[in-house]
């Protein structure tokens, strides 16, 4: 891990990318959008809907291929390197990348073993989101917040050292929220980076903040540095 | 390897919790005993009408198996939970041809009873060890070719439509090797022993497709 | 761009001229078939169609390899082009086969003809090439699984054609046989000529098609640095790369 210290003392940038762009046809999602995100640190991307945050988060998890520009994660360049990073990234989506129709315990022994994780691992993390009891039920008999919650167990799963976290929150009650804190949260010690459309609370959770408006960087630049209002206008 | 394991355990375990393909395939394979049955109008086949009949009905109830073999994968995020995991491409093809492989032998096992009841000649008993040998072959090619086809099918909007499209002049070639191959064991006097000519030219094709998947494959998973 | 433009004029001309030559061979030189008289002289158009669809064929999946290679659109563009000449050449070779059938022998089409057979499938196969193609809406995907279509396929063209001969007890027509070795001098001569016609014509096709779709693209690339995004109407669906 040639990337958790650096010799020189800085802190050493997790993800770097520099002028990225990517297009789907001749559409362009995101053009030239450029920052640096240390290790341990959390960046905020924030937008309106279809402005390519979930595309950002994509090509971040080696799903997507960057069209221009250079993308380089924990000290590899994609999508050259990309298989290099694969298994220590976690993502969570929009889609919980979970079978329907198998039980939420063997979606996690499944990703377990794509992983090389030890089924030991599945336990703590069914007993951490709070899904022991339900863990034997067919994930479509599940309600959205406890589907998420398996997500969260599930993206998790390989403890990876870059978290992708598409509004993590976007279906989970308050309780149940507190419940995924610890491995998702900020103290859970990757670094991470999440999209959100509230401003208000991305705020609270980020270091570094990137607003996108017409795929562009609208704003990149310390939490501190700004205000929901502020960052409001900038992608209104 | 282990990581083919692991996606075979899981599409068995999905298959047997859904029953979505195999009882469908065997469905399928019956019914098309019996619209045969009235399509030629006679009570036994033999020759090469009876191994027409049987290459056919395989092929169409294969065809459905083939059809639904990623549907899972693409619509519950298979492919991208299998994309963000450090392992080998290659094992998402080996996993999926041996599952429809299994598929296609439990799918005979009901299909040659049929045959044999409704429609094959009194004594195809002598045959069958050579009947299975070819099948087994050609189990390989559908099975390879039907991973393929099925895996840029399930890509595109009309993927009942493009699956078949492509992936019956594909395996026309093992199509022609079965059926002439078994054709001589379903006559009324069979000698039994299959033709050397068609099962090389059947584990040939197998080989041959089995190496362009492998070729290819990769780059049929990437986003 | 002019990369595609190039050499566009000395090809038509060279085309032109090596066509009527060929044909003025076929018509006015070689002698009628002891055996078949005026109708076997289809064989000059014949055979070239269908060696050059098949070579077209075989080296649109050349072309995709190039392409997967290097990812550069100029080569998914080739692959296609190669394809789509090569399934006109090929339906124009199958008509004329047919013809050639019913004039020799009584019937539109004959199953004892393995290099027919195996012709045909390979047309039925490559005819999904455009339907594969216009069915997947994202252009990368589109190019990407278009060419490991044309890289099996064309791997498949000739697999096939050994499987069906195998097939057929054949009773060979004896012209199709001769492999050239065999035929007398003039009927070389001009069957070479044509070949060589042929071959000029399909890939001057093809420049053609490469040029204007090349200029398509190029023509649209400047309306929108000209025009604004916002200005340009939504691409269509298409089977075609653009």
């Amino acid at each position: 891990m040639s990337t958790a210290t650096d010799p020189a003392g800085a802190t050493p940038a997790a993800i770097a990318i520099d002028r990225l762009s990517r297009y789907f046809g001749e559409r362009t999602v995101l053009r030239e959008v450029s920052f640096e995100l240390p290790a341990g640190q959390t960046l905020a991307v924030l937008g309106r809907n279809g402005v390519g945050k979930s595309t950002l988060l994509r090509i971040l998890a080696t799903l997507l291929r960057p069209h221009s520009g250079t993308v380089t994660i924990l000290g590899e360049q994609l999508p050259q390197r990309g298989w290099a990073v694969r298994g220590r990234i976690g993502l969570l989506g929009h889609e919980p990348l979970l079978y329907r129709d198998l039980s939420g315990r063997e979606n996690l022994i499944y990703h377990a073993r794509l992983h090389r994780v030890p089924g030991q691992r599945v336990e703590q993390l069914l007993e951490a989101v709070g899904m022991s009891s339900r863990a034997d039920d067919p994930v479509r008999s599940l309600s959205r917040g406890m589907v998420q919650r398996l997500t969260v167990a599930r993206a998790v799963l390989h403890s990876p050292q870059v978290l992708l976290l598409d509004e993590p929150k976007s279906n989970l009650d308050p309780a149940a929220g507190e419940l995924v804190e610890p491995l998702i949260g900020r103290g859970c010690g990757a670094t991470r980076v999440l999209t959100s459309h509230d401003p208000q609370a991305a705020l609270v959770e980020a270091d570094l903040v990137l607003a996108l408006s017409g795929g562009r960087a609208a704003y990149f630049g310390p939490a501190s540095g700004i205000d929901a209002a502020q960052l409001r206008e900038l992608y209104a | 390897m282990r990581t083919a394991l692991t996606i075979l355990r899981k599409d068995l375990l999905l298959e047997l919790r859904t029953l979505e393909m195999l009882p469908a395939m065997a469905m399928l394979a019956v019914i098309t005993f019996v619209i045969f049955h009235f399509g030629l109008s006679r009570d036994t086949l033999s020759g090469q009408l009876a191994a027409g009949e049987l290459t056919v009905t395989l092929l169409f109830s294969a065809m459905l198996g083939i059809n639904r073999l990623f549907v899972a994968e693409r619509e519950q995020g298979g492919f991208d939970a299998f994309l963000l995991a450090p392992v080998d491409r290659s094992a998402m093809l080996l996993a999926k041809a041996t599952a429809l492989y299994i598929y296609l032998a439990l799918l005979e096992l009901v299909a040659l009873p049929a045959f044999a009841l409704f429609a094959a000649p009194p004594h195809m008993g002598s045959s069958l060890p050579a009947l299975i040998l070819f099948l087994a072959l050609s189990n390989g090619a559908f099975a390879v070719i039907g991973t393929f086809v099925s895996a840029i099918a399930v890509h595109t909007r009309a993927r009942d439509l493009i699956g078949p499209m492509i992936g019956l002049p594909l395996l026309l070639p093992a199509l022609i090797a079965t059926s002439l191959g078994i054709g001589p064991l379903l006559t009324v006097h069979a000698s039994g022993s299959p033709s050397g000519k068609w099962l090389a030219v059947l584990a040939l094709y197998d080989l041959f497709t089995a190496l362009l998947a492998y070729a290819v494959f990769d780059f049929l998973l990437e986003e | 761009m002019t990369t595609h433009v190039r050499h566009l004029r000395g090809l038509t001309i060279a085309t032109a001229i090596t066509l009527l030559v060929a044909l003025a061979l076929v018509f006015f030189y070689v002698p009628f078939d002891a055996n078949q008289g005026f109708i076997q002289k289809i064989f000059y158009i014949h055979v070239p169609l269908a060696i050059v669809s098949l070579v077209g064929y075989v080296l649109g999946g050349v072309f995709a390899v190039a392409y997967l290679r290097t990812g550069e659109r100029a080569w998914d563009m080739r692959s296609y082009t190669a394809i789509h000449m090569a399934l006109i050449f090929s339906v124009a070779g199958l008509v004329s086969g047919s013809i050639w059938a019913k004039g020799s022998w009584g019937h539109w089409w004959v199953w004892s003809e393995p290099t027919l057979v195996a012709y045909l499938i390979v047309i039925l196969l490559y005819c999904t090439y455009q339907p594969l193609r216009f069915s997947i809406e994202d252009f990368e995907r589109q190019s990407r699984y278009a060419a490991v279509f044309a890289i099996v396929c064309g791997a498949f063209v000739p697999i096939n054609f050994m499987v069906v001969r195998l097939s057929v007890n054949y009773l060979h027509p004896h012209i199709l046989n001769l492999e050239g070795g065999n035929l007398p001098g003039s009927m070389k001569l001009t069957f070479y000529t044509s070949l060589l016609a042929i071959s000029l014509l399909y890939a001057t096709l093809m420049k053609y098609e490469m040029a204007a779709k090349m200029t398509r693209i190029e023509t649209r690339r400047l309306r929108r640095r000209l025009l604004g995004e916002d200005a340009m109407r939504p691409l269509g669906r298409s089977a075609a790369p653009q």
